[in-house]
Protein backbone atom coordinates (compact mmCIF):
# COMPACT_ATOMS: atom_id res chain seq x y z
CA UNK A 1 0.00 0.00 0.00
CA UNK A 2 1.13 3.53 -0.92
CA UNK A 3 0.83 6.28 1.63
CA UNK A 4 2.10 9.85 0.64
CA UNK A 5 0.90 13.57 0.40
CA UNK A 6 -1.13 15.66 -2.04
CA UNK A 7 -1.27 19.41 -1.73
CA UNK A 8 -3.83 22.19 -2.76
CA UNK A 9 -1.09 24.74 -2.70
CA UNK A 10 -2.90 27.73 -0.97
CA UNK A 11 -1.59 30.56 0.13
CA UNK A 12 -2.65 31.35 3.42
CA UNK A 13 -1.51 33.80 6.18
CA UNK A 14 0.00 31.92 9.49
CA UNK A 15 -3.14 32.95 11.80
CA UNK A 16 -0.58 32.90 14.48
CA UNK A 17 1.90 35.41 13.18
CA UNK A 18 -0.45 37.28 10.82
CA UNK A 19 2.54 36.24 8.23
CA UNK A 20 1.66 35.23 4.45
CA UNK A 21 4.32 33.81 1.96
CA UNK A 22 4.70 34.95 -1.24
CA UNK A 23 3.95 33.10 -4.40
CA UNK A 24 7.28 32.91 -4.63
CA UNK A 25 8.33 31.40 -1.19
CA UNK A 26 5.11 28.85 -1.29
CA UNK A 27 5.96 27.26 -4.67
CA UNK A 28 9.55 27.18 -3.35
CA UNK A 29 8.07 25.66 0.13
CA UNK A 30 6.07 22.72 -2.27
CA UNK A 31 9.10 21.84 -3.71
CA UNK A 32 11.09 21.33 -0.30
CA UNK A 33 7.98 19.42 0.84
CA UNK A 34 7.94 17.22 -1.96
CA UNK A 35 11.92 16.51 -1.53
CA UNK A 36 11.66 16.01 1.92
CA UNK A 37 8.86 13.58 1.75
CA UNK A 38 11.40 11.62 -0.74
CA UNK A 39 13.58 11.33 1.32
CA UNK A 40 11.43 10.66 4.94
CA UNK A 41 10.27 7.67 2.30
CA UNK A 42 6.68 8.33 1.34
CA UNK A 43 5.44 7.11 -1.73
CA UNK A 44 3.61 9.55 -3.05
CA UNK A 45 3.75 13.15 -3.56
CA UNK A 46 0.93 14.86 -5.22
CA UNK A 47 -0.15 18.27 -6.14
CA UNK A 48 -3.47 20.01 -7.24
CA UNK A 49 -3.69 22.42 -10.29
CA UNK A 50 -5.53 25.81 -9.73
CA UNK A 51 -5.64 28.66 -11.95
CA UNK A 52 -7.13 31.13 -9.47
CA UNK A 53 -5.37 32.78 -5.95
CA UNK A 54 -4.53 32.06 -3.78
CA UNK A 55 -3.34 28.94 -4.86
CA UNK A 56 -0.15 28.75 -6.77
CA UNK A 57 0.10 24.85 -8.28
CA UNK A 58 -0.69 26.44 -12.27
CA UNK A 59 1.85 24.53 -13.87
CA UNK A 60 2.18 21.01 -12.85
CA UNK A 61 4.50 19.38 -14.74
CA UNK A 62 7.12 21.98 -14.62
CA UNK A 63 7.15 21.29 -10.68
CA UNK A 64 6.82 17.57 -10.79
CA UNK A 65 9.81 17.74 -13.77
CA UNK A 66 11.62 19.63 -11.45
CA UNK A 67 11.00 17.07 -8.77
CA UNK A 68 11.80 14.12 -11.14
CA UNK A 69 15.58 15.44 -10.92
CA UNK A 70 15.72 15.95 -7.54
CA UNK A 71 14.13 13.20 -5.88
CA UNK A 72 14.97 8.97 -6.09
CA UNK A 73 11.86 7.14 -5.06
CA UNK A 74 8.39 9.13 -4.89
CA UNK A 75 5.72 8.71 -7.11
CA UNK A 76 5.00 12.04 -8.57
CA UNK A 77 1.30 12.68 -9.57
CA UNK A 78 -1.16 15.36 -9.31
CA UNK A 79 -4.70 15.77 -6.99
CA UNK A 80 -5.93 16.55 -9.68
CA UNK A 81 -5.24 17.29 -13.03
CA UNK A 82 -8.14 19.25 -14.64
CA UNK A 83 -9.51 17.19 -17.69
CA UNK A 84 -12.33 19.62 -17.77
CA UNK A 85 -10.76 22.91 -18.84
CA UNK A 86 -7.02 21.67 -19.96
CA UNK A 87 -6.78 20.95 -23.55
CA UNK A 88 -6.92 16.93 -23.80
CA UNK A 89 -3.57 16.97 -26.40
CA UNK A 90 -1.79 19.37 -23.95
CA UNK A 91 -2.13 16.93 -21.31
CA UNK A 92 -1.20 14.34 -23.18
CA UNK A 93 2.17 16.30 -24.42
CA UNK A 94 2.94 17.63 -20.96
CA UNK A 95 2.31 13.57 -18.86
CA UNK A 96 4.40 11.91 -21.32
CA UNK A 97 6.94 14.16 -21.04
CA UNK A 98 6.67 13.93 -17.54
CA UNK A 99 6.54 10.56 -17.88
CA UNK A 100 9.61 9.65 -19.66
CA UNK A 101 12.00 12.69 -17.75
CA UNK A 102 10.70 10.15 -14.53
CA UNK A 103 11.10 7.23 -16.16
CA UNK A 104 8.18 6.10 -14.56
CA UNK A 105 8.06 7.18 -11.34
CA UNK A 106 4.44 8.88 -11.98
CA UNK A 107 1.11 8.78 -12.56
CA UNK A 108 -1.70 11.21 -12.33
CA UNK A 109 -5.28 11.81 -11.15
CA UNK A 110 -8.43 13.91 -13.60
CA UNK A 111 -10.83 16.06 -11.38
CA UNK A 112 -12.82 18.32 -12.66
CA UNK A 113 -12.43 21.56 -10.93
CA UNK A 114 -15.26 22.82 -9.18
CA UNK A 115 -14.41 26.65 -9.67
CA UNK A 116 -16.96 28.08 -11.42
CA UNK A 117 -15.04 31.07 -13.20
CA UNK A 118 -12.09 28.46 -14.40
CA UNK A 119 -13.95 27.34 -16.84
CA UNK A 120 -15.38 30.34 -19.03
CA UNK A 121 -11.59 31.58 -18.31
CA UNK A 122 -10.50 28.89 -20.49
CA UNK A 123 -13.42 28.89 -22.69
CA UNK A 124 -15.93 26.21 -21.04
CA UNK A 125 -18.71 26.16 -19.51
CA UNK A 126 -18.87 24.55 -15.81
CA UNK A 127 -22.51 22.99 -16.98
CA UNK A 128 -20.60 20.84 -19.52
CA UNK A 129 -18.18 19.48 -16.53
CA UNK A 130 -19.28 15.41 -16.85
CA UNK A 131 -19.24 15.79 -20.50
CA UNK A 132 -15.56 17.37 -20.90
CA UNK A 133 -14.39 15.03 -18.80
CA UNK A 134 -15.92 11.99 -20.70
CA UNK A 135 -14.87 13.06 -24.28
CA UNK A 136 -11.48 14.98 -23.04
CA UNK A 137 -10.81 11.64 -21.33
CA UNK A 138 -11.76 9.08 -24.01
CA UNK A 139 -9.60 11.29 -26.56
CA UNK A 140 -6.56 11.77 -24.26
CA UNK A 141 -6.78 7.53 -24.02
CA UNK A 142 -6.18 7.56 -27.62
CA UNK A 143 -3.63 10.06 -27.93
CA UNK A 144 -1.10 7.87 -25.87
CA UNK A 145 -2.22 4.50 -26.76
CA UNK A 146 -2.29 5.05 -30.69
CA UNK A 147 -0.04 6.96 -32.82
CA UNK A 148 -1.91 8.29 -35.24
CA UNK A 149 -5.22 9.62 -34.51
CA UNK A 150 -7.91 11.17 -36.28
CA UNK A 151 -10.73 12.49 -34.04
CA UNK A 152 -13.54 14.91 -34.06
CA UNK A 153 -15.96 15.69 -30.86
CA UNK A 154 -17.87 18.45 -29.24
CA UNK A 155 -15.19 20.57 -27.43
CA UNK A 156 -12.34 20.90 -29.14
CA UNK A 157 -10.92 21.14 -32.66
CA UNK A 158 -11.17 18.10 -34.89
CA UNK A 159 -7.41 16.43 -35.55
CA UNK A 160 -6.43 14.93 -38.69
CA UNK A 161 -3.23 12.55 -38.68
CA UNK A 162 -2.51 13.60 -35.43
CA UNK A 163 0.70 11.82 -33.33
CA UNK A 164 1.36 13.33 -29.79
CA UNK A 165 4.78 13.23 -28.80
CA UNK A 166 6.74 12.07 -26.74
CA UNK A 167 5.28 8.87 -27.68
CA UNK A 168 4.72 6.75 -23.69
CA UNK A 169 7.39 5.64 -22.13
CA UNK A 170 7.71 2.29 -23.18
CA UNK A 171 5.03 2.14 -25.40
CA UNK A 172 2.46 2.49 -22.05
CA UNK A 173 0.51 5.25 -21.01
CA UNK A 174 0.91 6.83 -17.02
CA UNK A 175 -1.45 4.97 -14.73
CA UNK A 176 -4.41 7.15 -14.50
CA UNK A 177 -7.00 7.87 -11.37
CA UNK A 178 -10.02 9.80 -11.43
CA UNK A 179 -11.09 11.88 -8.56
CA UNK A 180 -14.58 12.82 -7.35
CA UNK A 181 -16.48 13.57 -4.56
CA UNK A 182 -19.76 12.92 -5.32
CA UNK A 183 -20.24 12.11 -9.18
CA UNK A 184 -21.31 8.64 -9.60
CA UNK A 185 -20.57 9.73 -13.55
CA UNK A 186 -16.63 9.61 -12.66
CA UNK A 187 -16.60 6.77 -10.72
CA UNK A 188 -18.36 4.88 -13.74
CA UNK A 189 -15.37 6.44 -15.95
CA UNK A 190 -13.10 5.22 -13.44
CA UNK A 191 -14.81 1.36 -13.15
CA UNK A 192 -15.39 1.60 -17.02
CA UNK A 193 -11.68 2.00 -18.11
CA UNK A 194 -10.35 -0.22 -15.02
CA UNK A 195 -8.64 3.08 -13.72
CA UNK A 196 -8.44 3.94 -10.58
CA UNK A 197 -10.73 6.08 -8.32
CA UNK A 198 -9.73 8.33 -5.57
CA UNK A 199 -12.18 10.10 -2.94
CA UNK A 200 -10.50 13.11 -1.27
CA UNK A 201 -12.49 12.03 1.54
CA UNK A 202 -11.58 14.83 4.05
CA UNK A 203 -14.32 17.20 3.75
CA UNK A 204 -16.78 14.52 3.85
CA UNK A 205 -18.51 12.15 6.01
CA UNK A 206 -17.13 8.38 5.57
CA UNK A 207 -20.73 7.04 5.28
CA UNK A 208 -20.83 9.25 1.98
CA UNK A 209 -17.39 8.21 0.89
CA UNK A 210 -17.79 4.27 1.31
CA UNK A 211 -21.40 5.10 -1.07
CA UNK A 212 -18.78 6.58 -3.57
CA UNK A 213 -16.12 3.61 -3.44
CA UNK A 214 -18.75 0.51 -3.15
CA UNK A 215 -20.43 2.39 -6.54
CA UNK A 216 -16.77 2.41 -8.14
CA UNK A 217 -16.06 -1.49 -7.01
CA UNK A 218 -19.06 -2.30 -8.04
CA UNK A 219 -18.79 -1.47 -11.77
CA UNK A 220 -15.47 -2.20 -11.90
CA UNK A 221 -16.39 -5.55 -11.25
CA UNK A 222 -19.37 -5.28 -14.03
CA UNK A 223 -16.84 -3.79 -16.82
CA UNK A 224 -15.22 -7.35 -16.73
CA UNK A 225 -11.44 -5.93 -14.93
CA UNK A 226 -11.12 -8.06 -12.23
CA UNK A 227 -13.44 -8.70 -8.63
CA UNK A 228 -15.03 -5.66 -7.19
CA UNK A 229 -12.10 -6.42 -4.22
CA UNK A 230 -9.66 -6.05 -6.79
CA UNK A 231 -10.67 -2.40 -7.67
CA UNK A 232 -8.02 0.16 -7.16
CA UNK A 233 -9.18 3.01 -4.51
CA UNK A 234 -7.50 5.68 -3.37
CA UNK A 235 -8.37 8.30 -0.12
CA UNK A 236 -7.30 11.44 1.25
CA UNK A 237 -7.01 12.04 4.36
CA UNK A 238 -5.75 15.07 6.61
CA UNK A 239 -3.93 14.53 10.39
CA UNK A 240 -2.01 16.87 13.01
CA UNK A 241 0.18 15.03 14.83
CA UNK A 242 2.21 15.24 18.16
CA UNK A 243 3.34 13.15 20.73
CA UNK A 244 0.98 14.01 23.59
CA UNK A 245 -2.35 14.46 21.50
CA UNK A 246 -3.56 17.87 23.54
CA UNK A 247 -0.19 19.11 21.86
CA UNK A 248 -1.45 18.40 18.76
CA UNK A 249 -4.89 19.79 19.64
CA UNK A 250 -3.68 23.42 20.99
CA UNK A 251 -1.11 24.01 17.88
CA UNK A 252 -3.73 23.11 15.48
CA UNK A 253 -6.43 24.85 16.74
CA UNK A 254 -5.96 28.12 15.32
CA UNK A 255 -5.13 27.37 11.74
CA UNK A 256 -8.46 24.98 12.02
CA UNK A 257 -10.34 27.98 12.88
CA UNK A 258 -8.92 30.18 10.30
CA UNK A 259 -8.91 27.69 7.57
CA UNK A 260 -9.96 28.18 4.03
CA UNK A 261 -12.34 25.45 3.48
CA UNK A 262 -14.48 24.92 6.77
CA UNK A 263 -12.57 28.00 9.17
CA UNK A 264 -15.32 29.74 11.12
CA UNK A 265 -17.93 26.80 10.80
CA UNK A 266 -17.49 24.11 13.35
CA UNK A 267 -15.43 22.88 15.88
CA UNK A 268 -12.11 21.37 15.52
CA UNK A 269 -13.79 18.24 17.82
CA UNK A 270 -17.17 18.25 15.64
CA UNK A 271 -15.44 18.10 12.50
CA UNK A 272 -12.59 15.54 13.47
CA UNK A 273 -15.78 13.43 14.56
CA UNK A 274 -17.33 14.00 11.63
CA UNK A 275 -14.89 13.93 8.57
CA UNK A 276 -11.33 11.77 8.37
CA UNK A 277 -9.69 15.08 10.10
CA UNK A 278 -7.45 13.41 13.06
CA UNK A 279 -5.49 15.54 15.31
CA UNK A 280 -3.95 13.74 18.43
CA UNK A 281 -0.88 11.24 18.71
CA UNK A 282 0.23 9.03 16.07
CA UNK A 283 -1.02 6.23 17.25
CA UNK A 284 -4.40 7.75 17.30
CA UNK A 285 -3.89 8.90 13.35
CA UNK A 286 -2.85 5.26 12.89
CA UNK A 287 -6.07 3.97 14.38
CA UNK A 288 -8.19 6.01 12.82
CA UNK A 289 -6.72 5.52 9.27
CA UNK A 290 -5.82 1.76 9.66
CA UNK A 291 -9.82 1.22 10.15
CA UNK A 292 -10.28 2.85 6.57
CA UNK A 293 -10.62 -0.27 5.41
CA UNK A 294 -13.16 -1.54 7.38
CA UNK A 295 -15.66 1.40 5.32
CA UNK A 296 -13.91 1.22 1.47
CA UNK A 297 -12.05 -2.48 1.60
CA UNK A 298 -8.65 -2.43 0.92
CA UNK A 299 -7.10 0.28 -1.01
CA UNK A 300 -3.93 0.98 -2.44
CA UNK A 301 -2.91 4.99 -2.22
CA UNK A 302 -3.60 6.74 0.75
CA UNK A 303 -2.91 10.83 0.62
CA UNK A 304 -2.34 12.87 3.46
CA UNK A 305 -3.05 17.21 3.41
CA UNK A 306 -0.38 18.37 5.89
CA UNK A 307 0.89 21.71 4.22
CA UNK A 308 -1.85 23.79 4.17
CA UNK A 309 -3.65 26.74 5.83
CA UNK A 310 -0.24 28.65 6.93
CA UNK A 311 1.28 25.99 8.47
CA UNK A 312 4.85 26.80 8.95
CA UNK A 313 7.51 24.88 6.48
CA UNK A 314 8.89 23.51 9.63
CA UNK A 315 5.80 22.45 11.15
CA UNK A 316 5.29 20.88 7.65
CA UNK A 317 8.23 18.96 7.73
CA UNK A 318 8.08 17.88 11.33
CA UNK A 319 4.67 16.29 10.64
CA UNK A 320 6.02 14.40 7.05
CA UNK A 321 8.81 13.11 9.75
CA UNK A 322 6.32 11.60 11.94
CA UNK A 323 4.01 10.64 9.40
CA UNK A 324 6.50 8.25 7.83
CA UNK A 325 8.21 7.38 10.89
CA UNK A 326 5.87 6.32 13.50
CA UNK A 327 2.58 6.15 11.46
CA UNK A 328 3.26 4.80 7.79
CA UNK A 329 5.39 1.89 8.96
CA UNK A 330 2.69 0.34 11.06
CA UNK A 331 -0.29 1.28 8.90
CA UNK A 332 1.56 -0.45 5.82
CA UNK A 333 2.53 -3.53 8.12
CA UNK A 334 -0.87 -3.80 9.40
CA UNK A 335 -2.27 -3.11 5.85
CA UNK A 336 -0.23 -5.61 4.29
CA UNK A 337 -1.24 -8.47 6.82
CA UNK A 338 -4.80 -7.75 6.26
CA UNK A 339 -5.00 -7.45 2.80
CA UNK A 340 -6.21 -11.02 0.84
CA UNK A 341 -3.23 -12.63 -1.80
CA UNK A 342 -5.66 -11.78 -4.67
CA UNK A 343 -5.82 -7.73 -4.06
CA UNK A 344 -3.38 -5.50 -5.14
CA UNK A 345 -1.53 -3.96 -2.56
CA UNK A 346 -0.74 -0.74 -4.79
CA UNK A 347 -1.72 0.72 -7.57
CA UNK A 348 0.43 -0.40 -10.79
CA UNK A 349 3.44 0.86 -11.47
CA UNK A 350 5.10 1.56 -14.61
CA UNK A 351 6.93 -2.02 -14.53
CA UNK A 352 3.83 -3.78 -13.49
CA UNK A 353 2.14 -1.64 -16.55
CA UNK A 354 4.62 -2.58 -19.15
CA UNK A 355 5.23 -6.33 -17.82
CA UNK A 356 1.16 -6.61 -18.57
CA UNK A 357 1.06 -4.98 -21.96
CA UNK A 358 4.08 -7.30 -22.82
CA UNK A 359 1.32 -10.77 -21.35
CA UNK A 360 3.79 -11.22 -18.98
CA UNK A 361 1.78 -11.61 -16.07
CA UNK A 362 -2.03 -12.40 -15.62
CA UNK A 363 -4.12 -9.17 -14.86
CA UNK A 364 -6.02 -8.10 -12.25
CA UNK A 365 -6.85 -4.89 -13.92
CA UNK A 366 -6.32 -5.01 -17.42
CA UNK A 367 -5.60 -1.66 -18.97
CA UNK A 368 -7.60 -1.76 -21.98
CA UNK A 369 -11.39 -1.42 -21.06
CA UNK A 370 -13.71 -4.72 -21.62
CA UNK A 371 -15.92 -4.35 -24.05
CA UNK A 372 -19.81 -4.94 -23.05
CA UNK A 373 -22.22 -7.40 -24.98
CA UNK A 374 -23.84 -5.97 -27.91
CA UNK A 375 -21.71 -3.05 -27.66
CA UNK A 376 -19.72 -1.34 -31.07
CA UNK A 377 -16.13 -1.49 -30.13
CA UNK A 378 -15.53 0.79 -32.11
CA UNK A 379 -18.34 3.33 -31.56
CA UNK A 380 -16.78 3.69 -28.16
CA UNK A 381 -13.23 4.84 -29.06
CA UNK B 1 -65.00 11.44 1.91
CA UNK B 2 -63.80 8.90 0.11
CA UNK B 3 -63.86 5.96 2.54
CA UNK B 4 -60.83 4.02 0.52
CA UNK B 5 -58.45 2.69 3.06
CA UNK B 6 -54.68 3.72 1.64
CA UNK B 7 -52.09 1.17 3.45
CA UNK B 8 -49.28 3.44 3.02
CA UNK B 9 -48.48 5.97 5.59
CA UNK B 10 -47.32 9.18 3.86
CA UNK B 11 -44.55 11.31 5.48
CA UNK B 12 -45.19 14.50 6.25
CA UNK B 13 -42.67 16.75 7.42
CA UNK B 14 -43.15 19.82 9.22
CA UNK B 15 -40.56 22.25 9.16
CA UNK B 16 -40.70 25.26 11.88
CA UNK B 17 -38.29 27.98 11.63
CA UNK B 18 -39.73 29.99 14.96
CA UNK B 19 -36.88 31.09 17.33
CA UNK B 20 -38.96 31.72 20.55
CA UNK B 21 -39.73 28.85 23.01
CA UNK B 22 -42.99 28.99 22.70
CA UNK B 23 -42.75 30.14 19.60
CA UNK B 24 -46.56 31.27 17.35
CA UNK B 25 -44.65 29.84 14.34
CA UNK B 26 -44.65 26.56 16.21
CA UNK B 27 -48.23 27.05 17.29
CA UNK B 28 -49.41 26.98 13.49
CA UNK B 29 -47.06 24.69 12.47
CA UNK B 30 -48.84 22.61 14.74
CA UNK B 31 -52.30 23.42 13.59
CA UNK B 32 -51.43 22.99 9.81
CA UNK B 33 -49.91 19.77 10.80
CA UNK B 34 -53.09 18.55 12.78
CA UNK B 35 -55.03 19.75 9.40
CA UNK B 36 -53.30 18.22 7.06
CA UNK B 37 -53.55 14.93 9.28
CA UNK B 38 -57.15 15.30 9.53
CA UNK B 39 -57.67 15.89 5.84
CA UNK B 40 -55.38 12.78 5.41
CA UNK B 41 -57.58 11.12 7.35
CA UNK B 42 -60.91 12.14 6.05
CA UNK B 43 -59.37 10.51 2.56
CA UNK B 44 -58.56 7.21 4.20
CA UNK B 45 -54.87 8.26 4.24
CA UNK B 46 -52.50 7.61 7.08
CA UNK B 47 -50.07 10.17 8.16
CA UNK B 48 -46.59 9.98 9.80
CA UNK B 49 -45.97 13.36 11.02
CA UNK B 50 -42.38 14.44 11.94
CA UNK B 51 -42.05 18.05 13.11
CA UNK B 52 -38.41 19.75 13.05
CA UNK B 53 -37.36 22.86 14.69
CA UNK B 54 -34.96 24.81 12.90
CA UNK B 55 -33.61 26.59 16.00
CA UNK B 56 -32.24 23.48 17.30
CA UNK B 57 -30.55 23.04 14.14
CA UNK B 58 -29.71 26.95 13.59
CA UNK B 59 -25.72 26.21 14.05
CA UNK B 60 -25.41 23.05 11.75
CA UNK B 61 -27.17 24.47 9.24
CA UNK B 62 -24.42 27.27 9.58
CA UNK B 63 -22.04 24.89 9.80
CA UNK B 64 -23.34 23.18 6.30
CA UNK B 65 -22.86 26.08 4.38
CA UNK B 66 -19.91 26.52 5.22
CA UNK B 67 -18.37 23.52 5.05
CA UNK B 68 -20.48 21.72 2.59
CA UNK B 69 -22.39 18.40 3.99
CA UNK B 70 -24.78 18.32 6.82
CA UNK B 71 -23.93 16.30 9.27
CA UNK B 72 -25.22 14.46 12.89
CA UNK B 73 -29.24 15.22 13.14
CA UNK B 74 -29.14 17.65 10.25
CA UNK B 75 -27.92 15.21 7.38
CA UNK B 76 -31.24 13.23 9.01
CA UNK B 77 -33.70 15.85 8.37
CA UNK B 78 -32.06 16.24 5.08
CA UNK B 79 -33.10 13.24 4.12
CA UNK B 80 -35.95 12.92 5.74
CA UNK B 81 -37.28 15.81 3.31
CA UNK B 82 -35.82 13.95 0.62
CA UNK B 83 -37.90 11.22 1.31
CA UNK B 84 -41.09 12.97 2.75
CA UNK B 85 -44.54 12.91 0.81
CA UNK B 86 -45.87 16.15 1.84
CA UNK B 87 -43.89 19.30 3.57
CA UNK B 88 -45.16 21.77 5.64
CA UNK B 89 -42.65 24.78 6.00
CA UNK B 90 -43.59 27.74 8.36
CA UNK B 91 -41.52 30.36 9.27
CA UNK B 92 -41.59 34.02 10.90
CA UNK B 93 -41.63 37.02 8.79
CA UNK B 94 -38.63 38.79 9.29
CA UNK B 95 -37.94 42.20 7.26
CA UNK B 96 -40.45 41.66 4.83
CA UNK B 97 -39.47 37.94 4.28
CA UNK B 98 -39.06 34.34 5.27
CA UNK B 99 -36.19 34.19 8.47
CA UNK B 100 -32.80 34.07 7.39
CA UNK B 101 -32.40 30.54 9.52
CA UNK B 102 -35.49 29.59 7.01
CA UNK B 103 -34.00 29.99 4.11
CA UNK B 104 -30.58 29.15 5.49
CA UNK B 105 -32.17 25.50 5.66
CA UNK B 106 -33.72 25.55 1.96
CA UNK B 107 -30.36 25.97 0.88
CA UNK B 108 -28.61 23.31 2.57
CA UNK B 109 -31.50 20.54 0.93
CA UNK B 110 -30.28 19.04 -2.08
CA UNK B 111 -31.60 21.04 -5.01
CA UNK B 112 -34.19 18.39 -6.57
CA UNK B 113 -35.44 17.55 -2.73
CA UNK B 114 -38.72 19.21 -2.86
CA UNK B 115 -39.25 18.97 -6.94
CA UNK B 116 -42.85 17.82 -7.33
CA UNK B 117 -43.68 17.55 -3.53
CA UNK B 118 -46.55 19.15 -2.31
CA UNK B 119 -45.87 21.63 0.26
CA UNK B 120 -47.81 23.77 2.36
CA UNK B 121 -46.66 27.12 3.41
CA UNK B 122 -47.32 29.08 6.72
CA UNK B 123 -46.09 32.36 8.21
CA UNK B 124 -46.52 34.45 11.23
CA UNK B 125 -46.36 38.09 11.73
CA UNK B 126 -46.89 41.05 14.10
CA UNK B 127 -49.72 42.14 11.65
CA UNK B 128 -51.52 40.91 8.66
CA UNK B 129 -49.81 43.97 6.91
CA UNK B 130 -46.85 41.25 6.59
CA UNK B 131 -49.08 38.65 4.77
CA UNK B 132 -48.40 39.04 1.44
CA UNK B 133 -44.56 37.42 2.36
CA UNK B 134 -46.34 34.47 1.27
CA UNK B 135 -46.91 35.33 -2.18
CA UNK B 136 -44.09 37.43 -2.97
CA UNK B 137 -40.96 35.45 -1.08
CA UNK B 138 -42.42 31.92 0.18
CA UNK B 139 -43.66 30.90 -3.55
CA UNK B 140 -41.57 32.42 -5.53
CA UNK B 141 -38.68 30.28 -3.73
CA UNK B 142 -40.84 26.96 -3.44
CA UNK B 143 -41.34 27.89 -7.13
CA UNK B 144 -37.89 27.71 -8.08
CA UNK B 145 -37.78 24.10 -5.80
CA UNK B 146 -40.47 23.03 -8.70
CA UNK B 147 -42.71 21.65 -5.15
CA UNK B 148 -46.27 21.41 -5.47
CA UNK B 149 -47.32 23.95 -3.31
CA UNK B 150 -51.11 24.48 -2.11
CA UNK B 151 -53.33 26.84 -3.19
CA UNK B 152 -54.23 27.91 -0.02
CA UNK B 153 -51.26 29.15 2.12
CA UNK B 154 -51.91 30.56 6.01
CA UNK B 155 -50.89 33.42 7.53
CA UNK B 156 -51.11 34.15 11.21
CA UNK B 157 -51.19 37.59 12.78
CA UNK B 158 -50.90 37.83 16.38
CA UNK B 159 -54.76 39.50 16.55
CA UNK B 160 -55.57 35.79 14.54
CA UNK B 161 -54.94 34.39 17.67
CA UNK B 162 -57.81 35.81 19.73
CA UNK B 163 -59.77 35.10 16.86
CA UNK B 164 -61.66 31.36 18.27
CA UNK B 165 -63.14 28.95 15.44
CA UNK B 166 -66.27 30.93 15.71
CA UNK B 167 -65.02 34.05 14.70
CA UNK B 168 -65.12 36.89 17.12
CA UNK B 169 -62.26 39.29 15.20
CA UNK B 170 -62.45 38.23 11.33
CA UNK B 171 -65.77 36.32 10.67
CA UNK B 172 -65.37 36.18 7.28
CA UNK B 173 -62.56 34.18 7.40
CA UNK B 174 -61.23 32.94 10.73
CA UNK B 175 -57.72 31.20 11.11
CA UNK B 176 -59.05 28.03 12.07
CA UNK B 177 -61.18 27.87 9.20
CA UNK B 178 -58.21 28.68 7.11
CA UNK B 179 -55.91 26.25 8.33
CA UNK B 180 -58.71 23.58 8.10
CA UNK B 181 -58.74 24.64 4.17
CA UNK B 182 -55.40 24.25 3.82
CA UNK B 183 -54.82 20.89 4.95
CA UNK B 184 -57.66 19.37 3.35
CA UNK B 185 -55.95 21.28 -0.08
CA UNK B 186 -52.88 19.76 0.67
CA UNK B 187 -54.05 16.14 1.93
CA UNK B 188 -56.20 15.91 -1.62
CA UNK B 189 -52.81 16.40 -3.53
CA UNK B 190 -50.98 13.98 -1.37
CA UNK B 191 -53.89 11.29 -1.21
CA UNK B 192 -54.08 11.77 -5.41
CA UNK B 193 -50.45 10.57 -6.05
CA UNK B 194 -48.76 7.45 -5.09
CA UNK B 195 -46.37 7.37 -1.89
CA UNK B 196 -42.78 9.00 -2.80
CA UNK B 197 -40.14 6.73 -4.55
CA UNK B 198 -37.28 7.50 -3.00
CA UNK B 199 -34.08 8.29 -6.29
CA UNK B 200 -30.95 6.27 -5.46
CA UNK B 201 -28.89 8.49 -6.68
CA UNK B 202 -26.16 5.09 -7.48
CA UNK B 203 -28.94 3.48 -9.21
CA UNK B 204 -29.53 6.20 -11.50
CA UNK B 205 -25.92 6.82 -12.35
CA UNK B 206 -26.21 6.39 -16.54
CA UNK B 207 -23.77 3.52 -17.96
CA UNK B 208 -20.37 4.59 -18.93
CA UNK B 209 -22.01 3.71 -23.11
CA UNK B 210 -24.63 6.68 -22.58
CA UNK B 211 -21.97 8.64 -21.21
CA UNK B 212 -20.15 8.23 -24.12
CA UNK B 213 -22.95 9.49 -26.56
Amino acid sequence: MQFGIFSVGDVTADPTTGRTPDDTERVRSMLTIARHADEAGLDVFATGEHHNPPFVPSSPTTMLGYLAGVTKNIVLSTSTTLITTNDPVKIAEDYAMLQVIADGRTDLMMGRGNTGPVYPWFGKDIRDGIDLAIENYALLRRLWTEDVVDWAGKFRTPLQGFTSTPRPLDGVAPFVWHGSIRSPEIAEQAAYYGDGFFHNNIFWPMSHTRQMVAYYRRRFEHHGHGRADQAIVGLGGQVFMRRNSQDAVREFRPYFDEAPVYGHGPSLEDFAAQTPLTVGSPQQVIDRYGAMRESVGDYQRQLFLMDHAGLPLKTVLEQIDILAEEVVPVLRRDAEAARPAHVPSGPPSHADLVARARGDVPTAASPEPAVPDGVDAEALR
Amino acid sequence: MSASVDATPRRVVVVSAGLGKPSSTRMLADRLSAAVVAGLGDLGVAAEVETVELRDLAHPVVDAMLTGFASGELARVVDAISRADAVVAVSPVFTASYSGLFKSFVDVLDPDALTGVPVLLGATGGTARHSLALDHAFRPLFAYLRADVATTAVFAATDDWATGQDGVRDDVRPLGERISRAGRELARTVAARAPREVNDPFGDAPSFESLLG
